[in-house]
């Protein structure tokens, strides 16, 4: 059993304009077993979470702690933070020039189990894994996701989770820009790498659409930085039918975390 | 990979030259430039006046009209300026350019199997001249200065299987002369290994004729000492139905400037001309090639990648490929790809095409220069790999293409060897 727990998180980002604090105060503690939903309107700072978590150089912590079974995430460089079983699928995977699927699968896998992997097996579990995320078997002899389109690059994602077996899988917005026949591809991988029971998952989305698929135990919403409200799954079928609206209207963000602490408590 | 794609395309010639009859800015009916007495192998009508370029109705711009000539007194003095020159800082020539080459050429040491001959003749020898006229001052100055040169002969028919190393060791940095002839006789099959190393400041003439049918392939490996200069003309001339690879490798020296061209003489010829250059801080590597397609049904393939780190780091490709009128039937196409891996660093890269006729096969051109940046290394570090594997797969992987292609195992391996060694000399 694991625990990655975010206290107290601010992050900044450098802008022309200056410094902008995007996060104002975090606070998140995710279990192994656990699915953790983060909503959120568009700019209310859920990818600077997932980003931060991984280590995005772009993302300053100005406060507050991310631990991970007690270990200090913060002090880990991006690397270390994967090795130590943390993984961000990304909203937007980078095509990497030069590099082949197959030697970057086998050369991550290697760096994150500090082995490499007996070739036999991996090679099969490439394959079965690509096959069940209905990926095209000739994928790995291309480039890492160049000329894949957006669908393909988040199936990729997927199967790089279902590969790397980590404690934790940060999902960014892998719900966004799949179709439907996509998205249950990717969420029936997702909960095949939940059910082997050795992880815990935030999963980060804009639609409450994904979550039919994948169930949440614990939505957090996101407004401005900061998380307003929570709750069971309950709170995404809210969610739905009234939408973020709510949360803007009336006198802001603070008041609404302070109106449901209070209703909490 | 953020994709800074730098292309110039330069189709017929230029429409600032009314002069010429019959140019159009589609850059056709050209006829006039190639109708009657270019029929030259070894250059334009320029080759014939032995004097200042642009042979009657070839504008400047075309490479056509390109001075070639074995007087040095032909060529003046360089500025900078001239379009030939202008990537190239000068100053770092050490007199290659200005001076009498009169420093110890580079040692010539040749192992070669047996059945392949090699001489050691003077500058009267009557094979010297047969594959090259100088193009440039500095290959010009090599010519007027060089005192004798190594001759490599592949007899006809023979098929040699290990390759024929030539190990070329600089003799310290007194500007020099070399001379080198390989000629692969007709039918004939060979891999020649031209392995710079040492410290020399030497300007090259390397002259290459490849025979009716023969299948020859020239590797010229540059992993010279940091304090060399080294300009290189290896000029290859083509037979009838033969096939040339030629692979240049870049990889030591602060300036290295290789010209390689490729001449048809007869139809049916095939030319592949790929490089690998990786520059560090300070090096500047250029490449600058022809391909003269002047007859039919002729191939080429040109391919160069290079990779880049560290400040001031430069490399310059400019690829020529020129199909001429009676070229109906060519297949060509070029490619330059750069990696810039840090800051600091830059790669000039100019391909030219020139087509005179329409009644061809193909014809491409490409260039795209990219970079490593930090979102590349973010992905793959997120996914546990340390920053140095990163680049090094990046670049591996890059790299790797033209490797592939040596096929000469033994060479293969250095090679590789070599690219791990530059990243890990340079990282940061």
């Amino acid at each position: 059993m694991s625990t990655l727990e975010i206290k107290d998180l601010h992050v900044s980002i450098d802008t022309e304009q200056g410094t902008k604090e995007i996060l104002k105060g975090v606070s998140l503690t995710i279990k192994t077993g656990e699915t953790h939903a983060i909503m959120g309107p568009n700019g209310s700072g859920k990818s600077t979470l997932a980003s931060t978590i991984a280590g995005h150089p772009r993302y300053n912590v100005t406060g507050g702690t991310i631990t991970l079974d007690g270990e200090d995430v913060l002090a880990m460089s991006v690397d270390e933070r994967a090795r130590a079983g943390l993984f961000l699928a990304m909203q937007y995977p980078v095509e990497v020039p030069g590099v082949s699927m197959t030697n970057f699968l086998r050369t991550a896998k290697t760096a994150i189990d500090g082995e490499a992997p007996s070739l036999r097996h991996w090679t099969k579990d490439v394959k079965a894994a690509m096959a069940q995320l209905r990926i095209d078997a000739d994928f790995t002899q291309r480039n890492v996701n160049e000329g894949f389109s957006g669908g393909e690059k988040k199936r990729v994602e997927i199967l790089q989770l279902e590969l790397f077996k980590p404690r934790f899988a940060i999902l960014d917005e892998t719900d966004s820009g799949l179709d439907v026949d996509a998205l249950k591809v990717v969420s029936e991988g997702v909960n095949r790498a939940h059910a082997e029971g050795n992880m815990g998952t935030l999963l980060i989305t804009h639609y409450t659409r994904i979550l039919r698929y994948i169930k949440p135990d614990f939505v957090h919403v996101f407004v401005d930085g900061q998380v307003v409200e929570e709750g069971g799954p309950e709170l995404a079928d809210r969610l739905e039918e009234e939408g973020y609206d709510r949360y803007a209207k009336g006198a802001g963000a603070a008041s609404i975390a302070a109106a449901a602490a209070a209703a909490q408590a | 990979m953020t994709e800074i794609t730098t292309e110039k395309a330069r189709i017929g010639a230029p429409s600032a030259q009314p002069f010429i009859n019959g140019f159009t800015e589609e850059g056709e009916s050209l006829s006039p430039i190639n109708s009657t007495e270019s029929k030259a192998p070894l250059a334009g009508a320029s080759a014939k006046s032995h004097s200042h370029g642009g042979g009657v109705g070839i504008p400047d711009s075309s490479r056509a009209g390109r001075l070639t000539s074995y007087n040095l007194a032909d060529f003046k003095p360089l500025t900078g300026m001239e379009e030939d020159w202008r990537f190239t800082p000068l100053k770092r020539l050490r007199g290659l350019h200005t001076d009498a080459l009169t420093g110890t050429a580079p040692e010539v040491l040749v192992t070669a199997p047996l059945g392949v001959l090699v001489e050691t003749v003077d500058r009267n020898d009557n094979r010297i001249g047969s594959a090259a006229i100088p193009e440039d001052r500095v290959s010009a100055n090599a010519w007027e200065n060089f005192t004798e040169a190594t001759v490599i002969t592949v007899p006809a028919e023979a098929q040699v299987a290990d390759e024929i190393s030539v190990l070329i060791t600089g003799q310290g940095t007194e500007a020099s002369a070399q001379h080198i002839v390989i000629e692969a006789k007709k039918f004939s099959k060979a891999v020649v290994v031209l392995d710079h190393q040492g410290t020399a400041v030497v300007s090259q003439n390397v002259e290459i004729l490849v025979g009716d049918g023969a299948d020859l392939t020239v590797i010229s490996l540059q992993e010279w000492h940091d304090d060399s200069v080294h300009a290189s003309s290896q000029q290859a001339k083509l037979g009838r139905d033969a096939k040339f690879k030629h692979i240049v490798v870049s990889l030591g020296g602060d300036l290295v400037r290789m010209t390689p061209s490729a001449r048809f003489t007869a139809t049916g010829a095939e030319v592949e001309l790929l490089g690998l250059y990786f520059a560090d801080a300070g090096q500047h590597l250029e490449q600058r090639l022809f391909v003269d397609h002047s007859v039919a049904n002729c191939k080429s393939n040109v391919l160069y990648k290079g990779a880049l780190q560290g400040k001031n780091a430069h490399t310059v490709w400019v690829g020529d490929v020129l199909i001429r009128k009676e070229a109906e039937g060519t297949d060509t196409y070029e490619a330059n790809r750069n990696l810039v891996l840090t800051d600091g660093a830059r790669a000039d890269s100019v391909p030219n095409l020139e087509i005179e006729t329409g009644l061809i096969e193909g014809a491409g051109h490409a260039s795209a220069t990219g970079r490593f940046d930090d979102e590349h290394l973010f992905y793959l570090m997120a996914r546990g790999i340390s920053e140095e594997v990163a680049r090094r797969l990046v670049v591996r992987g890059f790299l790797n293409e033209i490797i592939q292609k040596i096929k000469v195992p033994a060479l293969e391996e250095r090679l590789t060897a070599a690219v791990e060694r530059e990243l890990a000399a340079t990282n940061n």
